[in-house]
């Protein structure tokens, strides 16, 4: 290994012109993202707390007026914020069990356990991945309305987010990868020891398989607070609905500061997960990166 | 062929089965036998594993895609029972005079987040890869906008294209001397206001790609360009890009992919408007199926779904056949 270089050599990083070029243009890299990915942040924390008049007379102003707390209050109370935050917390819990009940089985009986009928099953899921979301829209619609085996229709119930989101292909995909890499031996040894599919699956893999169930974890939770255009069509009842579609139909009726204030909340989970998870997700798994192993 | 019995070997480490055992075993065994050993060997727990995902997928995967190949051909209204028109919906969804204002704004939004999307991360994650200290802080500053929920942001842009002087972008925009825009509230900027909301929330996402690309040429290579004579400038351009053209082909068409499906924007920032200037495919296959009083047009709903579908998949074809041969040199 040439150590650690990158497209400028040590050898031009002794040269000043270029290493004055570099730091400055890194200077106003910098600044520019602090205001760009920061500022809108920050500028929502601001005026969470603002007043609506300094809100709207000097949007930019570095300090407000007076700072309402009030505001925070008002819309986790008066608003029923808790109520939605509730919602999605509820609906991020299930299509997280979901998710990774699905992928984990799916990936041991594919991976570990390889009937013979797996490459034709493998192969199906591989295929719905090249099928553009937009085709199921409608045809997912109805058949949450009408459900076979139900005969009852699943709408405004959590079942209509939850069930659908176990058919990810992009899951299933990632946890057979990983539990391909776990070392057959262990495998073979618990099954000397007399482990059956059950115990091998609850006792040997799953406890092995954490990091990539933790993948698995936090992007079902980040997707699910996300989703928008699902629960805004299965959920019409604004009583279950998640913050997601709720806050686009509260901005009509509630005060600037106290909407502002429930953007904010919303953005609290999300961002407080990518603090704690930051290395997951600027490793780049679950961006495509994670496919090619 | 039949699973042999567990004594012989597990049955379920496939490389464990010696093959001859298992064509002559396989001959002295009747069916009924057959689903014994696949009794005994564990077939059923197998099964049970996959249960699962066999139900999620046929039922929210397979089967829809199987009813909306179907359903492009029938009315469907939940109130009366389907009945097969063949290609009446797809001739009323090409009639709509709304389809060609809708086609053409999404390749507006296309072309237009192209130039503005597919430059910027590259040359911010160029930039980034040179930094020594912090990198960690500057790709999270990148990656903020991807994680804030996609309704939150658009809430919070919308209110900052607040077509006043005294809105947060106007505001802005007079420090430098540049008068008040009307962002939304017009139809020739309407659309450009929707591609920079878009490319702000979705550019960190691409920049961490293609950061971890960059990160991952090889130094011999420009240890080797260097013996050549070249500069910073001629690495970036014959070392740099050249190693990234994989990465480049393939974001190039996941970004025409995701913009020919744009929903989010236009529906929560104009909801089409102003006098259709944001109006895009699926917001007007949403229209079709979900917007109607009398009962969803389920029929020309799937029936332009599946024509979007189609034309996306014959490019995409079309697309990697053409760069197969970049792509690998």
């Amino acid at each position: 290994m040439s150590a650690d270089r990158g497209i400028l050599s040590p050898a031009d990083w002794r040269r000043p012109r270029v290493r004055i070029a570099t730091r400055a243009t890194h200077v106003i890299l910098l600044v520019s993202l602090f205001v760009v990915g920061l500022g809108p942040i920050l500028w929502l924390a601001k005026s969470a707390i603002t007043p609506t008049q300094d809100t709207l007379r000097t949007p930019l102003s570095l300090w407000p007026n007076g700072m309402d707390w009030e505001n925070l209050i008002t819309a986790w109370t008066r608003v029923e914020i808790d109520k939605f935050f509730l919602n999605t917390v509820l609906i991020a819990a299930g299509v997280w069990a979901v998710q990774v009940l699905v992928a984990t089985t799916a990936g041991y009986a594919l991976s570990v356990l390889r009937p013979r009928y797996g490459k034709v099953v493998v192969a199906l899921v591989l295929a719905t991945l090249f099928v553009p979301s937009i085709v199921l829209l409608v045809p997912l619609y109805l058949t949450i309305v009408d459900p076979p085996l139900l005969g009852q229709s699943l709408i405004n119930t959590f079942w209509a987010v939850w069930l659908p989101a176990g058919a990810n292909a992009f899951n299933v995909l990632l946890v057979m990868r990983f539990f391909d890499s776990l070392p057959r031996e262990v495998f073979e040894a618990a099954r000397m020891d007399g482990a059956g599919n059950y115990r091998l699956f609850w006792s040997v893999v799953l406890p092995m398989s954490k990091p990539i169930i933790g993948v698995v974890s936090v992007f079902a939770v980040i997707g699910a607070w996300k989703d928008f255009l699902w629960p805004m069509l299965v959920l019409p009842d604004p009583a279950i609905q998640p913050l997601s579609v709720r806050l686009p139909a509260l901005q009509q009726f509630i005060e600037l500061d106290v909407f502002l204030a429930a953007l904010a909340i919303s953005t609290i989970i999300p961002i407080a997960l990518f603090l704690v998870f930051q290395r997951l997700f600027l490793n780049g798994v679950g961006m495509g990166g994670a496919v090619k192993g | 062929m039949t699973q042999i019995s567990p004594v012989t070997a597990p049955p379920h480490t496939p490389e464990a089965a010696p093959s001859i055992v298992r064509t002559v075993d396989s001959r002295r065994t009747g069916p009924l036998r057959r689903v014994g050993e696949w009794f005994r060997g564990g077939g059923v727990s197998t099964f049970v594993f996959l249960l699962p995902l066999l139900f999620s997928f046929i039922f929210f995967s397979w089967k829809p895609i199987v009813d909306s190949a179907i359903m492009a051909f029938q009315t469907t209204n939940l109130i009366s029972a389907p009945e097969f028109v063949w290609f009446d919906n797809f001739s009323r969804v090409l009639q709509d005079p709304l389809l060609g204002t809708a086609v053409v704004n999404t390749l507006y939004f296309a072309v237009l987040a192209l130039l503005l999307g597919y430059p910027i991360p590259l040359v911010v994650a160029v930039l980034m890869s040179e930094v020594r200290r912090r990198r960690g802080l500057y790709s999270a500053l990148a990656y903020l906008p991807v994680v804030v929920p996609p309704v939150v942001s658009a809430l919070l842009w919308k209110f900052f294209y607040d077509a006043s002087p005294t809105g947060v972008f106007n505001t802005i925009l007079s420090w430098f001397g540049g008068g008040p825009l009307p962002w939304l509230q017009d139809q020739a900027s309407a659309m450009p206001s929707l591609v920079l909301f878009a490319t702000w929330s979705a550019a960190g996402g691409t920049i961490i790609i293609y950061l971890a690309a960059i990160v991952g040429v090889a130094p011999e290579l420009y240890d080797a360009a260097e013996v050549d004579g070249a500069g910073v400038w001629r690495k970036v351009w014959h070392v740099t890009m050249p190693q990234l053209r994989g990465v480049l082909l393939v974001t190039f068409i996941l970004q025409i992919i995701g913009t020919a499906q744009v929903f989010l924007e236009p529906f929560l920032f104009t909801g089409g408007g102003p006098a259709n200037s944001t109006m895009t495919v699926l917001l007007l296959i949403y229209k079709y199926a979900f917007q109607n009083s009398l009962g969803g047009d389920y029929g020309a709903a799937t029936a332009l779904s599946l024509m979007l579908a189609i034309v996306l998949a014959v490019f995409s074809m079309i697309y990697f056949r053409l760069t197969r041969s970049w792509s690998t040199s």
